[in-house]
């Protein structure tokens, strides 16, 4: 019995583990597409009118922070839990 | 192998995998001792005020109008922030706020190249410590704005219910900015920095851990040095990240200040 409770108790463990990886996975995949997106339209802009360039690429960074943040969340939460 | 022959540590036992604790200096005080105690993180944090201040002192110490040399280059770091920061995000009124942005600019850069410089190899941005302050002077600072600019009632009208919006909206509205603009925009701020140094750290001592540990028997040694390839490709995009974030931190602290002084965004 203290030997399945000790099997137990480690599989447990690990599975804490790979519950943390695979959440941080999960809160990669949307942020993935969206700068995906994101920095997509924005080269598609500035190839279309490269004199707006400059604003363009500010505003891309802007976006990225935005969306990054979700990512860095769940980056974070991995530690926390 | 090569640590080996010049005798510099013994074979380990078996590989442990950096984690959180690389970033703990908390048991190792240099000064002092409890919640007054200096550690190497607070000294390098502190180190880089004084290297900033020097390096700007000696820059402007024989200013010419023809600058060269050093003069020149933090003139250009100057008018970045200025005209790609400010002018471009929030405008003319915004130049009072030149200094202030710089300032942030150039001690966050500092501070994220400490992660890669030999001998301190450490971000002292990965303390959240360090960008949480940096995020609450922040929210200070684009809330007086707002305040002095528009006034306490009209800013807070102004922020909370979005013009041309139907009335009804107000009831979802007004609390999702409430929340946004008062406790995720300082949080997502501080949390995006350290975040991204704990990565880059994180990721910087598991590939070169992993070359030092690689590096005892002769099979595993084209691992070493593939793990070590890696690590010093990763150092060369810890320059990048470093003043990626901080541009990113400085840019979101113009739009923030630029929302106060416009009430129309």
């Amino acid at each position: 019995m203290t030997q399945l409770l000790g099997v137990l108790a480690q599989v447990s463990g690990d599975v804490g583990a790979i519950g943390k990886g695979i959440g941080y996975g999960l809160a990669a995949i949307g942020p993935g597409i969206g700068i995906g997106f994101l920095v997509g339209k924005a080269v598609e802009s500035m190839a279309r009118q490269p004199e707006a360039a400059g604003m363009v690429r500010t505003t891309m960074f802007l976006g990225i922070a935005f969306v990054e943040a979700l990512a860095l969340f769940g980056f974070v939460l991995a530690f926390i839990i | 192998m090569l640590a080996a022959i010049l005798g510099l540590s013994r074979p380990p036992e078996g590989f442990h995998a950096p984690g959180t604790e690389i970033f703990d200096y908390t048991k190792t005080c240099l000064i002092g001792s409890g919640p007054y105690c200096v550690t190497r993180v607070t000294f390098w944090m502190l180190m880089s005020t004084v290297i900033i201040v020097t390096v700007f002192l000696l820059a402007v110490r024989r200013a010419s109008i023809v600058p060269r040399g050093l003069q020149n280059a933090i003139e250009a770091l100057v008018d970045f922030v200025r005209n790609g920061i400010v002018l471009e995000v929030i405008g003319r009124e915004g130049l009072p706020f030149v200094p202030f942005l710089t300032t942030l600019f150039v001690f966050i850069w500092v501070n994220n190249l400490y992660g890669i410089l030999p001998f301190i190899n450490f971000p002292t941005t990965s303390r959240v410590a360090i960008p949480m302050l940096l995020a609450i002077l922040v929210w200070f600072v684009f809330n007086i704005t707002g305040i002095v600019k528009q006034g306490g009632l009209r800013y807070l009208k102004n922020t909370l219910f979005i013009p041309g919006v139907p009335k009804a909206l107000y009831v979802l509205l007004t609390p999702i900015e409430f929340v946004t603009v008062f406790l995720v925009r300082p949080l997502t701020l501080a949390v995006r920095l350290t975040a991204n140094m704990i990565a880059g750290h994180l990721m910087l001592t598991i590939f070169f851990v992993g070359t030092w540990y690689l590096q005892w028997k002769l099979i595993t040694i084209p691992f070493a040095a593939l793990s070590f390839a890696l690590g010093t490709f990763i150092t060369a995009f810890e320059v990048l990240v470093g003043v990626l974030q901080a541009y990113i931190f400085t840019i979101l602290t113009a739009v923030y200040i630029a929302g106060a002084i416009h009430p129309e965004h």
